[in-house]
């Protein structure tokens, strides 16, 4: 706790803001009852509507996760959400349906995720540092290039990236996937990280300057333990969005062997007729699962990374 | 700062450097190049080197086996004669031109009626949030093919009030409909970042309105908006970008093909097809720079329309 007091303030006066504002509100509405009355109507309907909205989203989700508990021949005419018994057989024939067992495509992503992390983790902040730091020559150029990268389309670079990565022989290793992220190619964590870098009074760089550190010295002791809520953001966002990665996966990973859970399901869809909704939706929930849970315990982290890299 | 504003900024800001600057500029060097050392490899051979070699590329006539062979403007005279692409254009122009809006549209609504210490407020925003997290896998594409399927749910809940829904995926007029709403559904993301911007707009000026006597609509087209406007420029911005380059829903929905009858070819689709599936990737190469061309005509066009509409409150 008493690290994230370190933080740029703006989260936290956010919710002292939201507190401040809360309490002459409601004496003002002890004041006038006709005010209480329709502020209280106003409340009503804007739960409604939040109800309803987020009920209609949700709905889909719940009902696959009801659906792949029910036998097949259900799925196409119950559209409610109780369940008289619950079915195991869609997961275990889900989970033995492809030529590995489905765990083997998830310990591959597990590899492609976690490659991934620790490429973003080490390479974007040691960027960050530099451009948040450091004086150098090129600095505004190369900033701008770093700004401007967040925003090509990959499709752009897919094609000769391709060719080389298929002429050194990674085509059907995880390499073209993980590699990357060791060359800070997510140039929007290396941002992230630059506005978190900035938040950090510079004084605790002076100290141990001071003292005698060196840059390595600094980064490693001084700012990296400060910015771990950034590299908590990076660490999940990289999570899920490498976990959901299908483009890349389909272009690079042909051999079933090699597949991540993505491709693998899409292996799924192609292979099936119609008649095997049920097991499909059931690994397309195993497959959701590492996501919802990471969001259950990452969320912190996930609104406060987009919040602050989107505000102006 | 978002990476956007730091952008126009720097376009801004432009003066001679004095000497001090310059020195200062210096003094980090060696330093700083081992720290951006995996960046700069990073830029130069999985960024800027393909992007050159593939606009190389875009001039030949390449299929992996033999050596690209130099055709000058071929590849481009061929997609302006390409039926399919110009289609796939057509097809991709509606998804971001449609998706785009009615997905911040969406975004606001619900971040204004979130806003304010309205309470359950961050289970609302969860609940609103997760679809964007799983938007873009497979699993949720395969759940949206089944829901819109003819036997699907939206059409079982439709059955239950007596109408007969048509297979919405499997007709060209309502397929790439449902790939739009899917974008929609995926409306959180955009919404945490206007609830953010919400926060950022000081009371002051709401309290000022009101003693003025403004009314709810007033306020919010006079205070709201404006101070807002630079977050829903950002959020526009990246999400034209995002939406051009859309792929796995399309993808997964209509099974890899962009049927029916190519009404959901995205032209990312048709690229993947053109150069993974048929190897032709000289024509896949100027496809690409033609989608580069195009994500930054919008994006430049975004900027230059910015100074009429987005209000900087510096």
């Amino acid at each position: 706790m008493t690290k994230l007091q370190t933080l740029p303030a703006s989260s936290s006066s956010d919710r002292k803001a939201g507190k401040a504002g809360k309490s002459p509100r409601r004496r003002e509405s002890r004041g006038s009852l006709a005010f209480s009355r329709s502020a209280r109507i106003k409340g009503l309907i804007k739960h409604a509507i939040l109800i309803i909205v987020g009920g209609v989203m949700i709905y889909p989700l719940l009902w696959m996760v009801v659906s792949s508990l029910r036998p097949n021949d259900l799925i196409f005419r119950e559209p409610g959400l109780w369940l008289e018994n619950l079915e195991m057989s869609n997961y275990t024939d889900g989970w033995s349906a492809l030529t590995h067992p489905f765990g083997h495509y998830m310990i591959n992503s597990a590899i492609v995720v976690l490659g991934s992390i620790l490429g973003n983790l080490i390479s974007c902040s040691m960027a960050a540092y530099a451009f948040a730091r450091l004086q150098f020559s090129g600095k505004k150029i190369f900033f701008g290039i770093m700004l401007l990268t967040i925003m090509l389309p990959f499709h752009v670079v897919i094609v000769p990236q391709y060719i080389l990565f298929s002429q050194i022989g990674w085509v059907n290793t995880f390499w073209p996937l993980i590699v990357p992220k060791l060359l800070a190619t997510d140039a929007f964590f290396v941002f992230l990280m630059v506005q978190f870098i900035r938040g950090i009074p510079k004084d605790l760089d002076e100290a141990a300057r001071i003292d005698g550190a060196g840059h390595p010295r600094i980064f490693l002791r001084v700012i990296l333990p400060l910015m771990v809520p950034a590299l908590a953001t990076t660490t999940i966002f990289t999570f899920i969005w490498t976990w959901n990665d299908f483009f890349g996966a389909l272009i690079y990973l042909t051999d079933p062997d090699m597949f991540t859970v993505p491709v693998a399901l899409r292996a799924f869809v192609d292979s099936q007729s119609a008649t095997s909704w049920g097991s499909l939706f059931a690994m397309s929930i195993v497959s959701l699962l590492p996501v919802f849970l990471v969001f259950l315990f990452g969320q912190r982290f996930l609104i406060k990374g987009i919040a602050t890299t989107g505000i102006k | 700062m978002s990476a956007i504003g730091e952008l126009s900024t720097m376009t801004r800001r432009k003066g001679p450097m004095t000497k001090e600057e310059k020195k200062a500029n210096g003094r980090d060097n060696k330093a700083a190049y081992v720290f951006l050392l995996p960046w700069l490899i990073g830029l130069a051979v999985i960024t800027v080197g393909p992007m050159l070699m593939s606009l190389y590329l875009s001039f030949t006539d390449y299929n992996l086996l033999q050596p690209p062979e130099w055709v000058g403007l071929d590849n481009f005279v061929r997609m302006f004669g390409d039926a399919r692409l110009h289609n796939s254009l057509r097809v991709t122009f509606t998804y971001v031109l449609v998706g785009v809006p009615l997905q911040l549209a969406v975004a606001l609504v619900i971040a204004l009626v979130l806003d304010k210490g309205l309470r359950g407020l961050p289970f609302y925003r969860s609940i609103f949030y997760l679809p964007s997290l799983l938007g873009g896998s497979v699993a949720v594409a395969i759940l949206w093919k089944q829901i819109f399927g003819t036997t699907g749910l939206v059409n079982q809940v439709l059955a239950m009030v007596g109408i007969e829904g048509p297979g919405w995926i499997s007709d060209p007029n309502t397929a790439l409909g449902s790939i739009i709403l899917l974008h929609v559904w995926t409306f959180g993301s955009p919404m945490i970042i206007f609830l953010a911007g919400l926060r950022q707009i000081p009371t002051m000026y709401y309290e000022a309105a009101e003693v003025d006597g403004a009314s709810t609509l007033q306020k919010f087209w006079r205070i709201t908006l404006p101070m807002l406007s630079p977050i829903i420029f950002f959020n526009l911005v990246l999400q034209i970008i995002g939406s051009f380059q859309s792929f796995t829903q399309a993808f997964i929905v209509s099974g890899g093909n962009g049927g029916p009858s190519d009404s959901t070819m995205f032209f990312t689709l048709y690229l993947y097809q053109k150069g993974f599936g048929q190897f032709d990737m000289g024509y896949a190469s100027a496809m690409a720079w033609f989608l580069l061309v195009i994500i930054g005509a919008f994006t430049a066009i975004n900027f230059i329309a910015s100074k009429y509409w987005v209000f900087y409150d510096d």
